[in-house]
This record gives structure tokens, C-alpha cells and sequence, in this order.
């Protein structure tokens, strides 16, 4: 089973959910597909004993070939290659890796390199299997970091998927294929205008999902009534307490110091396992 | 001499386009006869790129020159390769940016003048 856990709002508590969540469950493996800032391994403290280099394809042309001609620049609908009398230039960093220059290319002068783009780390921690993608600074393509990370998805697990936060592509590849999707949310008006976002989003991709209410006790009632009014199940309400910042300050997830709210997580499981298997 | 010359509308008297990737309008023209035309920049709203397919229709229109705002570093990178000499910091008219560039008082730059993205303008970004 395949649980996402995404948000449209920045900092609701996707992390503290996936993290808690793990620790609740048997034999799980966790995720961390906000590639951006992959902050998960803060409160489980893997130390990963593999890391492999993420690299896409970008093109490298054979100027022995080559005959200026320009169809490739042509062709590239990301801009990423431009054509001048006597040189190519290939801006890595806007190339998508379609190949499509390739096929165009008259003269057979397209060849490909490896691009590192990022790093994959693996490890074990508590009996949880952590991933984590981690994209180079200054990359502005998190995807091909996301679908490595979950290229390591192992079935036979619990597998809890951390999601970045927002609404565009890199959560959409994240959130992609989940059995079900868990929406973190706050509850204030900024939490509840995002999360109208990724319900919007949720929803057009047709995925099973319910909201889990971080924070609870600040702000106001109008998440719930959203809730309500949509018929959206609301799964788990974490509350808002000074232990669960105090733990969280020191990278500690709460659900191993307060067995009741480990107790609210496991139910939490049963409940999305049992509306994934009806 | 043939320069390209960034500008909102599509006429010599229009105001120079201080966006070279994203301006509305490339004006090719002749120094001496001020013959001109005008090209639609069909890329202005380019997701990315916008100032490498700028950089790519100067460099096709195989022009000496050309005279913009500023430049981002990727098209300073496609118009050196080009051969095309770039002139930044213009303001006025096309006609009067022409004019300048005659009596000598535009300098040309040798680096670019703006970072990446310079002029996609506010609220693009991909996070919430």
C-alpha cells in the first residue's frame, strides 16, 4: 500500500505526519520525496548506508557531424539549444531530456551525457526503510529526483510517500499512483486556501484521500466546515501542544513519547487500509 | 549597418522593450535608412528559455548588432557566440535608440546585465 502525504501550504506538518506515521506502522518505508528540502531524516536520524548520484540525459553534440542546419533548436520547446553560424550551444539546465533534437537532427550529430542532478539516499532506522532524494542547489528540476526516489518503492512495505508542498508538477509525480492520499493541513485561513488547492488537484487526478488537521486548537472552525461541506474525511486531528513543539525542536517524533497519539496514527492506518481495500 | 532593437510596439517612434528575452517586439533596422520591420516575439511568454530563443532570432536575422535594456546571461552567451554586438541601458524611442547608438553615446557591454529570469515579473513562482 502506497500512502501520500502532500499539503497545499508550506510547513502544515507533512514531514511530522509521514514521520509519525512510519514509526506507527509495521514494516514501513518512507519516502521523502520533497527533494527540495528533504527534512524527514531530521527526526529519524538514518544513517544512510547508500548513496547514488540522480543524473538526466542532455545533449552533446558531435561538431564532426554537425552542419549548423538548426532543426534541433528549432524542434526544443524548452529553449534549452541554440544554433549560431559555427556553434551549438546547449543550455543544460532548461533541457527536459525528450531526446526530440535527436530525432530531428538530419545528421545524426546528437549524442547524450549524464547530467548529475541530484543524490539518492538509502537506509535503515527503527525497522523503517528511509529514501530520500535530495536535489542539487540551484537545480530548478526536482521531478527526475522524485520518480528515483520512487523507483525504490518496495510493495511488500508500508510505503509512506513525503510529498513537496504546493500544487504543481513535482507534487503531482509525487502524489502520482498513491493508493490513497492524506492532505496536512492547518487550521487557518492560509491552510484552508491552499487546501482547497490540493483538493482541486486531488481530486482531477482521481486518488482516494482525507485530511489530517495539524495545529489543531489554533485559528478557526472554517477547515472543518470546508470539510464538512465537501464531505472530505477529516482523519486525525493532531493537537496543538507545547510538548509536540518541544519534541519537534529536538528532531523527536512525538509519537514516541505520547502513546496515545501513537495510538491515533495506528488507527489512522487501519482506517485508509480498510477504504483502500473497499 | 542591420540592428535589432527591442521595442513594445511595432514602429520606430514605439518605446525601446527594457526586456530582451521577453519584449514584445524585435525591430530590425538599418542605421542609415532607418528602413525597418517589425518581428512579434512569439516567445515572450516561454515557460523557460525565453532569452536563449531571443538570442537564437537576433542570431538568424544576422544582424551587427543589438540594442535592448539588459540581458540576462544565457542570451549573452548565444549573441557573443553569434558574432552580435550587444548595447544595454537604452531608453526613449527605437528611433531615438538608433540615434544613440550612431553618435557613439551607447556603450556595448561585455557581460550580461541582469541575472537568470530577470524579466518574468513577479508571482511565477513554483512553490506556494
Amino acid at each position: 500500500m502506497k500512502i501520500a502525504i502532500a499539503s497545499g501550504k508550506g510547513g502544515t506538518g507533512k514531514t511530522t505526519v509521514a514521520v509519525n506515521l512510519a514509526l506507527s506502522a509495521d514494516n514501513a518505508q518512507l519516502l521523502d520525496a520533497d527533494v527540495e528540502e528533504p527534512n524527514a531524516n531530521l527526526f529519524l536520524h538514518t544513517k544512510f548506508s547508500e548513496e547514488r548520484k540522480v543524473t538526466v540525459y542532455v545533449p552533446e553534440i558531435n561538431k564532426d557531424r554537425c552542419t549548423y542546419c538548426g532543426e534541433c533548436s528549432k524542434f526544443c520547446a524548452y529553449n534549452a539549444l541554440a544554433v549560431v553560424p559555427n556553434k551549438v550551444l546547449v543550455f543544460a539546465d532548461l533541457c527536459h531530456s525528450c531526446k526530440g533534437c535527436e530525432l530531428v537532427c538530419p545528421e545524426d550529430a546528437v549524442g547524450w551525457r549524464n547530467r548529475e542532478v541530484g543524490m539518492l539516499r538509502r537506509g535503515e532506522q527503527n525497522g523503517i526503510s528511509v529514501v530520500e532524494g535530495d536535489l542539487n542547489p540551484g537545480e530548478s528540476q526536482a521531478i527526475p529526483v522524485i520518480k528515483a526516489v520512487k523507483q525504490e518503492i518496495n510493495l511488500e512495505k508500508t510505503v509512506i510517500i513525503d510529498a513537496p508542498p504546493g500544487t504543481s508538477c513535482p507534487v503531482m509525480e509525487a502524489i502520482e499512483d498513491s493508493d490513497f492520499v492524506i492532505l496536512v493541513t492547518e487550521p487557518t485561513p492560509f491552510g484552508l486556501h491552499d487546501l482547497k488547492l490540493a483538493v482541486d488537484v486531488t481530486r482531477r487526478m482521481k486518488l482516494p484521500f482525507g485530511v489530517v488537521i495539524n495545529r489543531y486548537g489554533v485559528g478557526d472552525k472554517r477547515v472543518e466546515l470546508y470539510c464538512q461541506q465537501e464531505e472530505i474525511p477529516v482523519l486525525l486531528k493532531i493537537p496543538h501542544e507545547t510538548l509536540i513543539a518541544s519534541l519537534y525542536s529536538d528532531g523527536e517524533p512525538f509519537v514516541n513519547h505520547m502513546p496515545a497519539l501513537k495510538q491515533d496514527f495506528q488507527e489512522l492506518l487501519t482506517r485508509i487500509k480498510q477504504e483502500v481495500s473497499s | 549597418m542591420k540592428i535589432i532593437v527591442t521595442a513594445t510596439e511595432k514602429d520606430l517612434n514605439a518605446p525601446v522593450d527594457p526586456r530582451f528575452g521577453r519584449c514584445q517586439y524585435f525591430i530590425t533596422v538599418d542605421s542609415e535608412t532607418l528602413e525597418f520591420n517589425a518581428l512579434e516575439n512569439n516567445q515572450k511568454n516561454a515557460m523557460g528559455g525565453a532569452g536563449v530563443q531571443a538570442a537564437q532570432t537576433v542570431s538568424n536575422a544576422k544582424v551587427d548588432a543589438v540594442i535592448t535594456g539588459a540581458v540576462g546571461p544565457n542570451a549573452f552567451q548565444t549573441l557573443k557566440a553569434a558574432n552580435v554586438k550587444i548595447f544595454t541601458g537604452a531608453t526613449g524611442t527605437v528611433k531615438d535608440a538608433v540615434d544613440a547608438f550612431k553618435n557613439g553615446s551607447l556603450e556595448e557591454t561585455d557581460m550580461s546585465t541582469v541575472g537568470s529570469h530577470h524579466g518574468m515579473g513577479g508571482g511565477r513562482g513554483r512553490r506556494r
